[in-house]
């Protein structure tokens, strides 16, 4: 397999912070999927020295957005009691349609299908960014088009 | 989904902040061009005449280390006397560089070129002697060549032995234009 160097992390960054940012905003309200943007990247930066080659950097990226979503979540259940507002928009979102039509369905499905075809990232992506395999992450996409489909035909 | 200039701001600020950087650049206009403008935590690194952002972040990430990013804050007091420089306020630069990279003779030979006072000429050969290898007027050509920092350190004053202005990194115009700038040489004259 070819070796493929690690970018400077100007580009990684600019490659990824896109949807870095997308899949906070599924997992946290906006304020802390901000605080988490900032956080992902720096703990990317902090752990970017021991990194082999630049291969599934998009992966590795939202795997680690993904731990931060979840110690925030944590953090917010040890202070209040409040679930996170998925649905506030303080802003036109590019994504506001696909945003609003996944609004409904359960939160694994959503990323899913929102990864799937709103960043067209591959099912291998999915799952690491998910946290399970590439045939989950596939079946999580494909239940929650099904799901859509009822709901539109209903 | 768009991020807003002011998190990518933040997130740039914070990633200095923490000392997380390999190294921090910014692209700064002047009246000689727009430069890239790099920094390490060491000092200045490089400045870059006609920047290409992506190739230069390329090759810094290759010398310092891939944790390469644009984030202004850092680079604003080198930022700070180049304008002043430009203005015509300010005929010394007083900035850390970080010079790691340059072997010994090269080092010896860009520790001799900070010296050359501002608005003033001298030669490649002259700079060989005052580096210890009288001999080395064309090896001393190649290192201003590729001097990491120009006009800081001033590879501009350095002429041939006959005065021609031989050459420079940044074209010949713009060596023109920085001796112009100290009243080295006189406009009317070139």
């Amino acid at each position: 397999m070819k070796l493929v160097s690690v970018p400077p992390f100007e580009r990684f960054y600019e490659e990824h912070k896109r949807p870095v940012l997308a899949q906070l905003r599924l997992l946290l309200s906006t304020d802390a999927a901000e605080d988490a943007f900032q956080e992902t990247f720096l703990r990317a930066l902090r752990a970017y020295p021991g990194l082999e080659h630049g291969r599934h950097l998009r992966a590795w990226v939202l795997t680690i957005a993904r731990n931060v979503a979840t110690d925030f979540h944590r953090r917010e259940r040890l202070t209040t009691a409040d679930v996170p507002d998925l649905e506030s928009v303080d802003e036109p979102l590019p994504y506001e349609e696909l945003r609003r039509l996944t609004a409904e369905l359960p939160q694994k499905e959503r990323a899913a299908v929102f990864l799937r075809y709103g960043y067209d990232l591959s099912y291998e992506q999915i799952g690491d960014a998910l946290g399970s395999s590439s045939e989950a992450a596939r079946q999580a996409a494909s239940s929650g088009v099904r799901r859509l489909r009822r709901k539109e035909l209903s | 989904m768009t991020v807003s200039p002011e998190l990518d701001a933040r997130f740039r600020d914070a990633a200095a902040a923490e000392g997380l950087l390999d190294v921090a650049y910014d692209l700064v206009d002047t009246p000689i061009g727009q430069l890239l403008v790099a920094v390490t935590d060491r000092g200045l690194c490089e400045i870059g005449f006609d920047p290409e952002p992506e190739r230069e972040a390329e090759a810094l990430a290759r010398q310092f280390g891939a944790r390469v990013l644009r984030s202004p804050r850092p680079t604003d007091e080198a930022r700070r006397q180049l304008d002043e420089y430009f203005a015509g306020e300010r005929r010394r630069f007083d900035l850390p560089i970080d010079l790691r990279l340059a072997r010994e003779f090269a080092a010896d030979v860009l520790k001799e070129l900070a010296r050359v006072p501002y608005g003033q000429l001298t030669t490649y050969g002259t700079l060989a002697a005052k580096a210890g290898r009288p001999r080395a007027a064309r090896a001393v050509g190649t290192i201003m060549n590729r001097n990491p920092v120009p006009i800081v350190l001033p590879c501009h004053r350095v002429v041939g032995s006959t005065g021609a202005l031989t050459g420079y990194g940044g074209g010949l115009d713009r060596k023109r234009a920085l001796l112009e700038l100290e009243g080295a040489i006189s406009r009317s004259l070139m």
